[in-house]
């Protein structure tokens, strides 16, 4: 096999876009688990209000749903953001008081209500047969180019989340969400709003799912309900992130990189089973990626790169 | 009158049959959660177990779901035990949110192993063609009053164990109290095994109903994950009772929020009956978080 060949070129380049969108994803949930201790079991919910706000606002007009607003990435983005954030700000607000389970419970149901929505709801989403034409960034580029661009605005927004994160796991705010999630009575007896700081945490995670969901609309260029598979999505997101390092910047990229490698190797492995397998093939790696879960949870609950208390950035600013 | 009829025999019964089904899962939830302390994720995915398990004999044997409802409802609890053993016990000490996550992932495990061994497609119990009984303007099928019954027989059973044997109350003790109850001489092991072996016993029994009432798939679980926890919530944590009143409550709720109220359409639309579940939860977690019953809030 010639691994220089063009075929192979373009499936390690989506192959790397699908890690850093999946990245993106880890580290918005590494915002709400490994910062702030919240469990969201409706990472799909955030992930498709993303990808359906920018689908709609960026698709020329179609009588199968609402489109034509002609709203140009740049803006329709943020507003994506910004349209999951007000949805997890409203769920933050009645459960976050509670404990970590309320939460867990409430968002599978936000998962659930958004899937409905966008299932029922044909005028807006256009149901099962899904929105096509979503402009990619880049896409009149000749041919390797115009992925490889795309693939490189993808990584740019990763790095820029990661510095974002980095600096806010050194800053005040993320030492009173480590101390929250440690100990909640602890730190609301030293003065801290607790509900205040996880609601931040928690939308702030919800908003960064939702650009993850945008890019992959804009790289699929089509987008249908089997894009939003409910538990999918949140399931491999979590995976990816325990086995990374929950509570590690680093660690939530190297897990998506490495879950997305190996979820992708195993689909080509499993499509050299027998006929009567191949079928089934999509269960079986599931279960494998479910148990190398509870593998890492049981043996190795800190993840490949464990959770490091911040260098102070007084401490950096010293030493140079 | 012909509105009446049609209210009762297609809105409320349905409820009520639903209802049931909901309370035998939620009892489980409500149980786990406040003896554990942990929200069970692959509650449903138990039923689905306990629904697939009869099926064997159902398909095979030839029997009938009644006759194979005793052995999915052991198999069920042997499960799990099993799953117990290997996936939740080694969280006991660390917080609960961390066993939450282990049941997200058995929840999956549980749904791709079903799919593996048993395939996509939807299956039916082979019951036969029964013609519903008619009492007047009511019109019945038996397999409603069986489930009915059914379902009360083992809420009295349930009723009886926790109220009058050692180990009902011993069960009763570690949900108020776990480390009063340890250091009181109580075995907290035994109470979480026999926990599992009720609530996942129960658990089958609801999913061998649902695949009588209507059909049995591998995504059934999921489909009713979001019902259980609004009726665990809503009849309060740790409170068996609650959780059959809050089965039995968001049951009537999904059927009846179909009915056409105020025009000649239905309030809810039939597609989003998961949300009125929904709404439900998040209305009594604003309202009342220890639920109608009282229960904990963790």
């Amino acid at each position: 096999m010639d691994i220089f060949s063009a075929g192979f070129l373009n499936y390690l380049i989506a192959l790397a876009t699908m890690s850093s969108i999946y990245a993106v994803l880890c580290l918005g949930l590494n915002l709400q688990w490994g910062f702030a201790g919240l469990f969201n079991a409706g990472i799909a919910a955030f992930f498709a209000i993303g990808a359906y706000t920018a689908a709609i606002l960026t698709t020329p007009e179609s009588p199968n749903y609402l489109g034509g607003f002609g709203v140009p990435i740049v803006l329709a983005w943020p507003i994506a953001m910004m349209v999951a954030g007000a949805v997890a700000w409203a769920i933050g607000r009645i459960c976050l008081r509670l404990q970590g389970d309320y939460l867990a419970m409430a968002t599978i149901g936000i998962a659930e209500v958004i899937r409905l929505v966008i299932k029922n709801e044909e005028w807006l989403t256009a149901g099962t047969r899904g929105i096509p034409n979503i402009a990619r960034p880049f896409q009149d580029l000749p041919a390797p180019w115009n992925a490889v661009a795309f693939l490189g605005l993808v990584v740019a927004l990763v790095l820029v989340i990661y510095w974002a994160a980095e600096r806010a796991w050194a800053s005040p705010w993320g030492r009173a969400l480590r101390a929250i999630r440690d100990s909640d009575v602890a730190a609301a007896a030293i003065g801290k709003n607790v509900t205040q700081f996880r609601v931040e945490a928690f939308v702030l995670g919800a908003m960064v799912m939702a650009l993850a969901g945008a890019l992959s609309a804009h790289y699929f260029k089509f987008l249908g309900t089997s894009a939003t598979e409910p538990m999918m999505v949140t399931f491999l997101v979590w995976v990816m992130l325990i086995v990374g390092g929950s509570g590690n910047n680093r660690g939530a990229i190297l897990g998506a990189a490495l879950i997305w490698v190996i979820w992708s190797a195993t689909e080509l492995l499993t499509n050299r089973l027998p006929g009567e397998w191949i079928t089934r093939t999509s269960y079986i790696r599931v279960l494998l990626i479910g148990v190398i879960l509870q593998v890492v949870l049981q043996r190795f609950a800190r993840g490949l790169v464990p959770e490091r208390p911040p260098r102070m950035i007084d401490d950096e600013a010293k030493t140079r | 009158m012909q509105a009446l009829s049609d209210f009762i025999n297609l809105y409320l019964l349905p409820g009520l049959v639903v209802g049931c089904i909901y309370a035998l899962g939620a009892i489980g939830i409500s149980l786990l959660f406040g003896i554990l302390r942990f929200a069970h994720f692959a509650h449903g995915d138990m039923m689905t177990l306990g629904a697939y398990l009869a099926v064997i004999f159902t398909a095979s044997l030839g029997w009938s779901p009644y006759w194979a409802l005793p052995i999915a409802v052991v198999g069920t609890a042997i499960a799990a035990l099993g799953l117990d053993r290997a996936f939740y016990k080694p969280f006991r000490r660390s917080p609960g949110i961390v066993t939450v996550i282990a049941s997200f992932g058995v929840m999956l495990m549980l749904r791709s192993a079903i799919q593996l061994i048993w395939g996509v497609d939807v299956k039916t119990y082979d019951i036969g063609i029964r013609f519903p009984m008619e009492f007047g303007m009511l019109k019945i099928a038996p397999r409603q009053v069986t489930i009915v019954l059914v379902t009360v027989a083992l809420v009295v059973a349930l009723h009886l164990f926790l109220s009058r044997t050692r180990l009902g109350k011993a069960m009763r003790a570690v949900s108020d109290d776990p480390d009063l109850a340890r250091v009181s001489g109580i075995n907290v092991e035994q109470v979480v095994r026999w926990t599992w072996i009720i609530g996942a016993g129960l658990a089958a029994a609801g999913g061998v109903f649902i695949g009588i009432q209507t059909k049995v798939h591998p995504s059934m679980g999921w489909d009713l994950l979001l019902p259980l926890f609004a009726a665990a919530v809503l009849g309060g944590i740790g409170r068996p009772y609650g959780a059959v009143a809050g089965g039995l409550a968001i049951g009537l709720c999904q059927e009846l929020a179909t009915y056409p109220w105020f025009s000649d359409d239905p309030f809810i639309a039939p597609g989003y009956k998961p949300a009125v579940a929904f709404s439900v939860m998040v209305i009594m977690l604003i309202w009342r978080p220890t639920g109608l019953f009282r229960g904990r809030v963790f």
